[in-house]
């Protein structure tokens, strides 16, 4: 049951076959039973979860149902939840219970969906491997030995296990989509501006994006159709009308413009991966599509802008975590100094301190120019480089990591190698395209993520791309072993 | 030496909102601390700043007053600082790209004299909250009422050069602000805090002298004596051969002085950044010209029409234009009374004495326009006299009726039969016969001088009720017997 798509069990609801009380309960029993070897949740929300799930029964009893009611899902711990500790996975927000829904979580409630927790996550969002997290790293339920990838990787890997039927996630760099690549599921990071961002824990609030990350397209596409459209309180977020998100979805791909940038298959590139994606791509010509190379020139720009940009704007956001109103706060303050630095001293790891201290420094007097504003600039070239290269084609494909999951440990002593995880993620965040990570294949017997990024607003056609390769594929079918053994 | 001094104001104006620059909740003065605060306010995490269009409108309407150039795109930006009541560590202002570019004001000082003061630029800006550090137990506690209170931050050139200057320079910007409705011009609850940057050099140097800046003075008062005391403080440590210290001070308006508060070591790096969480404002030339063609009547204006329409003197026409109440004020009793110069005579003269007695503004005036006009009418057709007015201009404030009645309840009608007064004479005429003779046998010069014992002794008789304009000619004529 716990690898069901969403319309199965939606039908199974409305058709009284299951109750969302007994799903919820199957999922809860599934969490206590299986995540210890994960620790893909910091917060399971039973209770939330089954008066949700009893609403959920009176609704569909009453047949105001939509197809998200009474389906179990997941948050990542940097949406706000009213009544429900959110802490961002770090220490400094341990004991905080928003008294605040973001529009993203209410959205979904408002569809029906039931609430299980929150999910693990890298600190303040920061990392590609979730193990900056204050409440322990997260296992890939492919392998326990390896990382489910980050930010995002108690959703990953909390989806990938059947902990869940769906999850949210926060892509800011490819925290999306990294972990639905390393544990094998579909994720979509959306155009920026498309999900409201309100209540939701900024971490670099001009890359931020909310999105789905589920088993295969046509639930995350169910997910969208809730939790995408404009926010009267997020300024940020587009005016521009929705798509209906699953009314494309069988569209033919017959005449598909498909550009392989070469960039991405350069120096670094695991083999394995490459021919995962190669695989992947000859599918897409089967059913119709046409593939050419094509170039995105300052891709490799797209890690030092990323990181200049990113912590720049976060070392502002993370400002408010102050210890005067919420939050952490240290022993004894002797005077104002000493709280603002033991409190954020103690209660930020070390990736968010140093993140801090980069960002601090970018923006400093005598450097903004030099960093912040050669960032903005390499920033235009990148999205120039997307909006010129989507003239010639519909979508363009690559891998989403150069490797599948690493072992966990392996890399956190060498930022830099850390930081390359990331490089054909970055760029769609810094152009603010949507993108997608579907399961393609396996190398190093873990999951490989195909990449599909998209022009703006062109999530229907990323979701109709992604959805005809699962229509004639069945990756995204595969389920770890340990997801077997409840 | 001979110095010269040089200013340049920054003014902060709270603009009138009814909600805040960047939330929905409502701006007030007094509320009980940390009512008037939403998430956004609070600083709370993931909360998200909308920003209030309304702030906007009102900052383009003063770009147009000052002749400004107004910015067709401005960008909001981050001031980053760690303070308890700046809750989310920083303020967002604005920095490269304001809403208001170059503007300037022709500045009439009280001699006559006028000169332009260049205005840099105008920004919007969110007002940080208040630490209370009374009643805390050595604790410190955080109102965030104030938090994101819009403000329009009016930054001068250092154009100014005399504390007279300064002054008259603030109280037109203030004059402005008021006209247009944008700000209630209220200095004691704080709605424009001014800070001073003040340097001195030699008369004849071009370059400027090392200057501070004398933060948060938020009264006309105090704005001259602080300027006053800096200038001496600054010419001492000249005159002694001393540097002047780059540096932040404060006044003390009890010890009247300043003192330092920090120095340019101590400045923070605000790390400047457009935040992210806000789009650039973009504007469109119809917005703001439909905002220009909304512009009210403003002082300067006024006064020229006040001039030319009500015949008044250049000063009578400054002053009753200096504020947009007692602007309307005057106006409003003027169209009952129609007598300008009665009318601005007793605006500026009974009631603003009355008022600066009571300190109170105009629009506190216990007297409405209408009830005063309806008293300087009765001065206007002969009830009462100009005197007579003055009590019962006193019993109205009281609230003791309108001038009709209390002239009525207290029969100060002037008495305006001839008979009447006639006999009055006659009677005062038979009891004062020395000096009746007296009369008859002087000049003409002395006569004039004499005749006043006779007024004040009808006026005496008729309690101030006879009308002086037929007294005099009566009286006269039976003086000659």
């Amino acid at each position: 049951m716990f690898d069901q798509s969403i319309s199965t069990l939606a039908a199974q609801l409305r058709n009284k076959d299951i109750s969302s009380v007994e799903l919820t309960r199957y999922f809860l029993d599934r969490i206590t039973k299986l995540d210890p070897q994960l620790n893909s949740y910091i917060t399971l929300s039973e209770d939330v979860a089954l008066k949700q799930a009893a609403h959920a029964d009176t609704q569909i009893q009453n047949g105001n149902a939509s197809l998200l009611t009474g389906i179990p899902i997941a948050h990542k711990d940097l949406f706000c939840t009213a009544g429900t500790l959110t802490t961002c996975g770090s220490k400094m927000l341990n004991n905080f219970v928003p008294p605040y829904e973001s529009t993203v979580t209410s959205r979904l409630q408002n569809a029906g969906a039931v609430m299980l927790g929150k999910t693990n996550m890298d600190e303040f969002a920061m990392g590609s491997s979730n193990e900056n997290s204050y409440y322990g790293a997260v296992k890939n339920p492919w392998n326990l030995d390896t990382v489910p990838g980050g930010s995002s990787g108690g959703s990953a890997a909390a989806v990938a296990a059947g902990l869940a039927i769906a999850a949210t996630g926060t892509d800011t760099g490819g925290s999306i989509r990294q972990p639905a690549s390393f544990c094998g599921i579909t994720g979509l990071k959306p155009t920026y501006g498309r999900v409201s961002r309100f209540g939701m824990i900024a971490y670099a609030s001009s890359l931020d994006q909310a999105g789905p990350m589920a088993k295969s397209a046509e639930d995350c596409a169910h997910l969208m159709q809730a939790m995408a459209g404009f926010d009267d309180k997020d300024s940020t977020s587009s005016e521009t009308p929705n798509d209906d998100y699953l009314s494309n979805l069988n569209a033919p791909l017959s005449g598909l413009k498909i550009g392989l940038p070469k960039e991405y298959f350069g120096e670094g590139l695991d083999a394995g991966v490459a021919d995962v994606i190669m695989a992947a791509v000859k599918e897409f010509e089967n059913l119709g599509a046409e593939v050419k190379e094509i170039s995105l020139p300052n891709l490799n720009l797209s890690i030092p802008s990323y990181y200049v940009i990113a912590p720049s704007e976060a070392s502002s956001n993370l400002s408010r975590f102050d210890g005067v109103r919420f939050g952490h706060r240290c022993e004894d303050p002797k005077d104002l100094l000493d709280m603002y630095m033991r409190s954020r001293a103690e209660g930020f790891g070390q990736e968010v301190q140093k993140r801090i201290m980069v960002g601090t420094y970018a923006l400093s007097e005598g450097y903004y120019d030099a960093y912040y504003l050669k960032a903005q600039k390499i920033r235009r070239l990148i999205k120039q480089d997307f909006t010129n290269a989507l003239q010639e084609v519909d979508v363009i494909m690559g891998p989403v990591a150069p490797t599948t999951a690493f072992g966990l440990g392996s890399k956190t002593n060498d930022p830099v190698a850390m930081y390359l995880e990331d490089i054909y993620t970055l760029s769609v965040n810094l152009a603010g395209i949507p993108a997608m990570s579907i399961p393609a294949g396996f190398a190093n017997k873990m999951p490989v993520g195909l990449q599909i990024m998209g022009n703006y607003f062109a999530e229907a056609k990323l979701l109709n791309v992604a959805h005809q390769y699962q229509q004639n594929t069945d990756w995204h079918r595969q389920t770890p072993d340990m997801a077997k053994g409840a | 030496m001979n110095w010269e001094v040089v200013i340049g104001l920054e003014i902060h104006t709270q603009l009138s909102t009814k909600s805040k620059l960047f939330s929905g909740a409502a701006v007030g003065f007094g509320a009980e601390p940390n009512t008037q605060t939403t998430l956004v306010d609070l600083g709370m995490p993931g909360a998200l700043p909308v920003f209030n269009k309304e702030a906007l409108r009102m900052a383009v309407m003063f770009g147009h007053a000052i002749n400004a150039e107004i910015g067709m795109t401005s960008v909001f930006a981050r001031k980053n600082y760690f303070y308890p009541d700046l809750p989310k560590g920083y303020q967002t202002s604005q920095m490269d790209h304001p809403i208001v570019g170059k503007g300037y004001l022709d500045v009439t000082l009280d001699d006559g004299t006028t000169s332009r003061v260049g205005i840099t630029r105008a920004h919007l800006e969110e007002d940080a909250g208040k630490s209370l550090h009374e009643d805390f137990h050595g604790m410190t506690g955080i109102d965030l009422n104030r938090s994101s209170t819009p403000l329009l931050e009016i930054v001068s050139e250092p154009d100014i050069r005399s504390a007279k200057e300064a002054v008259a320079y603030v109280k037109m910007i203030h004059s402005i602000v008021t006209y247009l409705g944008i700000c209630d011009g209220n200095m004691a609850e704080g709605s424009m805090r001014c800070d001073i940057n003040l340097s001195l050099r030699p008369k004849g140097q071009k370059e400027y002298g090392t200057r501070t800046e004398i933060k948060n003075v938020n009264s006309f008062r105090f704005i001259e004596k602080a300027i006053y005391t800096e200038i001496e403080r600054q010419s001492d440590i000249l005159e002694d051969g001393g540097k002047i210290v780059q540096e932040t001070r404060l006044y003390d308006p009890e010890k009247n002085e300043t003192r330092s508060m920090r120095s340019k070591e101590d400045a923070n790096d605000y790390r400047y950044f457009p935040c992210p969480d806000l789009l650039p404002i973009e504007l469109t030339e119809a917005y703001v010209e439909e905002i220009r063609q909304t512009l009210p009547e403003l002082p300067s204006q006024k006064a020229a029409r006040f001039q030319s329409e009500y015949k008044l003197s250049e000063y009578d026409a400054h002053v009753l234009s200096s504020s947009r109440a007692m602007a309307d004020y005057f106006e409003t009793a003027n169209k009952q009374v129609k007598d300008a110069k009665l009318t601005a005579n007793w605006v500026m003269g009974e009631l603003s004495k009355t008022l600066n007695q009571e300190q109170l503004e105009i629009a506190q005036s216990t007297v409405s326009a209408e009830a005063f006009g309806e008293l300087l009418i009765r001065i206007k057709d002969n009830t009462i006299n100009g005197k007579t007015a003055k009590d019962v201009f006193q019993a109205m404030w009281l609230g003791e009726g309108s001038a009709d009645q209390i002239i009525d309840a207290k029969g100060l009608k002037q008495v305006t039969d001839t008979g009447a007064i006639e006999s009055m004479i006659q009677t005062i005429l038979d009891a004062n016969q020395a000096q009746v003779e007296q009369y008859r046998a002087a000049d003409e010069d002395k006569q004039k001088k004499m005749i006043g014992f006779f007024v004040g002794q009808v006026m005496k008789a008729s309690q101030g009720k006879a009308n002086p304009g037929i007294v005099n000619p009566i009286l006269a004529k039976m003086l000659k017997g």
